[in-house]
């Protein structure tokens, strides 16, 4: 089973029927075969142990993507955010390697690792000259690894997590219908192509026969745009583009989104204010919460539409309180919640999220995570109610445990959160002497409010909550360290407390 | 066989890739399927010429048996004689 095996069908039922936008230009599914079949000859030719890509989204990364996979060997994008000392390490976990993008930094960096090196264009250029057809060509049968993505390592060192073929074309023929999309739909991809969402997309969408529209750099004016004069059907955007589209929708866009009939997020929490506002904003649109992991191929829990305008719409607190839910689990996948010593939970009780599937690697170039079922413990902490609806607590290894009681962040940040000075708000462990941990706080005051005092929000938190989970330490900052994800990093918010 | 393996009709165009399987013949229009395709076609028996669809998986009652259709053709599949069925994936909203 190989990935390229989706390229190829698309192409061998619609080789005209154009599969990407991106800068302008148009690529039909027949080129991009073509152009992915050159891209083997080059791999081939440089005898590398992985195909690594330095840039933003283009039609490099679909062409660098299904290439490798025909040649056997792992794609790897990587996160040209990085600092130098940082990408230089994992360059150096990597090569040799065929690297696509920014010559002169990986010259600079890493000229001494025995990488083989592209600009974007040179590549494109030599991949669509390279394919010598009406040879033939014994492509790799796909039994081993198609993708390898460093995770984002928000509390240690980069792991690099290892998605075979076998689970990403699990993912997508569980969860994708063969040419189901209509000529005109298109999926517009703003994701960078070094997260999971960024590969889940490009998968999906070729297997749908969903034309991409490539937005490389998230800017709201220019999602708008894109979306309107593409005729966009689908997006995909984490919470923080979200928010800023709905900024922008809210103040002085002129945006037509008649096309727009469905946007997907995930990749991070998303404000019960911005969802709220996104579908009063959007009514037309149907809305899908997806929750994934890099080690589980994307997507296993979705809340969609329905339940977004049926949770916002309900009288029942427990079915309104579904809008910030994970939904509920993909058929093709098993959801169990776990405690400390691996006993499974029943509703509404918090423990581990543990997932089973096949398209859930759980496997790390070094070792692998599942255990001897093939359950990933997917260090997200969280719980299911009685319908099978999963929420999510944050990460396991955020709890703060006082005094042997185990509290999760995010319990306390929604209560501090409802306080109408508190624009945003991040809850961590800190050292007591007497507890072990304690509660600390991080808090943005909102704009044009006075900052809130202390007392008030510790008398919230009691109110509403339980005297151990009452902040020990609170400090005001002017905003919350995020990646460019969205991800909260709680591991900086920690630094500052300590200060 | 390992699972990745394409098989080819010998009655018509159909090809398959194997997704799960066991120790039966898997069958197009009624003849064995396998990796290369024969010199000479096989004749397209009447009782296996519904037809095989693209992108469409067929499976049979016991699960033992998943087949991805990557090309279409005029006969239908099969395993030791019995007809595979269609496997409809769940409709889900798009998520990425």
């Amino acid at each position: 089973m190989n990935i390229a095996l989706l390229l190829e069908m698309a192409a061998e039922a619609a080789p005209d029927r154009i599969a990407l936008v991106c800068d302008g230009k148009r690529w039909t599914y027949g080129d991009l075969l073509a152009a992915a079949r050159g891209a083997f000859e080059i791999i081939q030719e440089s005898g590398v142990d992985y195909v690594a890509l330095l840039d933003e989204s283009s039609e490099a990364s679909m062409i660098a993507l299904f290439g490798a996979a025909l040649a056997g060997v792992p794609y790897c994008p990587l996160n040209y955010r990085l600092a130098d000392e940082d990408l230089t390490a994992l360059l150096e976990r990597i090569a040799p390697a065929l690297v696509i993008g920014d010559e002169e930094r990986v010259e600079r960096l890493a000229g001494d690792q025995g990488h083989t090196v592209y600009a974007r264009e040179m590549f494109t250029l030599k991949a669509q000259e390279s394919w010598p057809e009406g040879e033939d060509r014994e492509y790799d049968p796909g039994g081993g690894v198609a993708v390898q993505l460093f995770t984002s390592g928000t509390t240690a060192a980069p792991k690099a997590a290892i998605l075979r073929h076998s689970n990403l074309l699990g993912y997508i023929l569980g969860t994708v219908e063969f040419a189901s999309a209509d000529e005109d739909d298109a999926a517009l991809v703003v994701v960078p192509p070094y997260h999971i969402a960024g590969i889940s997309a490009l998968l999906s969408s070729t297997y749908a026969g969903r034309r991409i529209v490539m937005l490389p750099s998230f800017e709201p004016e220019a999602w708008l745009k894109l979306a309107e004069g593409e005729k966009v059907t689908n997006a995909f955007v984490v919470p923080t583009m979200m928010a800023r589209i709905i900024d922008k929708l809210g103040s002085d866009a002129k945006a037509n989104l008649a096309s727009l009939r469905s946007i997907a997020y995930g990749g991070g929490k998303m404000p019960r204010e911005i969802i709220e506002k996104a579908l009063a904003l959007m009514p037309e649109t149907g809305f899908t919460n997806s929750y994934g992991l890099t080690e589980t191929s994307s997507t296993i829990a979705l809340l969609g539409p329905d339940e977004h305008r049926d949770a916002l719409a309900s009288e029942d607190p427990k079915v309104r309180a579904r809008l910030t839910s994970l939904g509920i689990p993909l058929p093709t996948v098993e959801i169990e919640i776990r405690d400390e010593d691996g006993k499974v939970l029943g509703p509404n009780e918090p423990g581990e999220i543990y997932v089973r599937g096949e398209q859930v690697s759980g496997e790390y170039k070094e070792r692998s995570a599942l255990d001897a079922e093939g359950w990933f413990p997917t260090r997200d902490a969280g719980y299911m109610d009685e319908d099978g609806y999963l929420f999510l607590s944050g990460r396991a290894d955020d709890v703060i445990v006082r005094g042997g009681e185990n509290m999760s962040p995010g319990e306390i940040e929604d209560v501090v959160l409802t306080h109408p000075a508190v624009g945003d708000a991040c809850a961590v462990a800190i050292p007591s002497i007497e507890w072990g941990e304690a509660v600390g706080m991080a808090i943005v005051p909102r704009e044009g409010h006075e900052r809130p005092a202390e007392d008030d929000i510790k008398e919230l938190v009691r109110s509403r909550l339980r005297s151990s989970r009452v902040p020990e330490k609170i400090v005001y900052v002017d905003e919350l360290p995020y990646n460019e994800m969205g991800k909260l990093l709680r591991r900086k918010v920690k630094d500052i407390l300590a200060d | 066989m390992k699972p990745g393996t394409r098989l080819k009709s010998a009655a018509c165009d159909t090809e398959v890739m194997v997704i799960r399987t066991a120790g039966g013949t898997i069958e197009c229009g009624g003849a064995p399927m396998a990796e290369v395709k024969p010199a000479e076609a096989a004749a397209l028996s009447p009782d296996h010429s519904n037809g095989s669809l693209m992108g469409k998986r067929y499976v049979d009652a016991d699960n033992t048996y998943e087949l991805l259709c990557v090309k279409p053709g005029k006969g239908s599949l099969s395993v030791d004689g019995v007809a595979l069925v269609t496997k409809d994936a769940k409709p889900l909203p798009a998520s990425d």
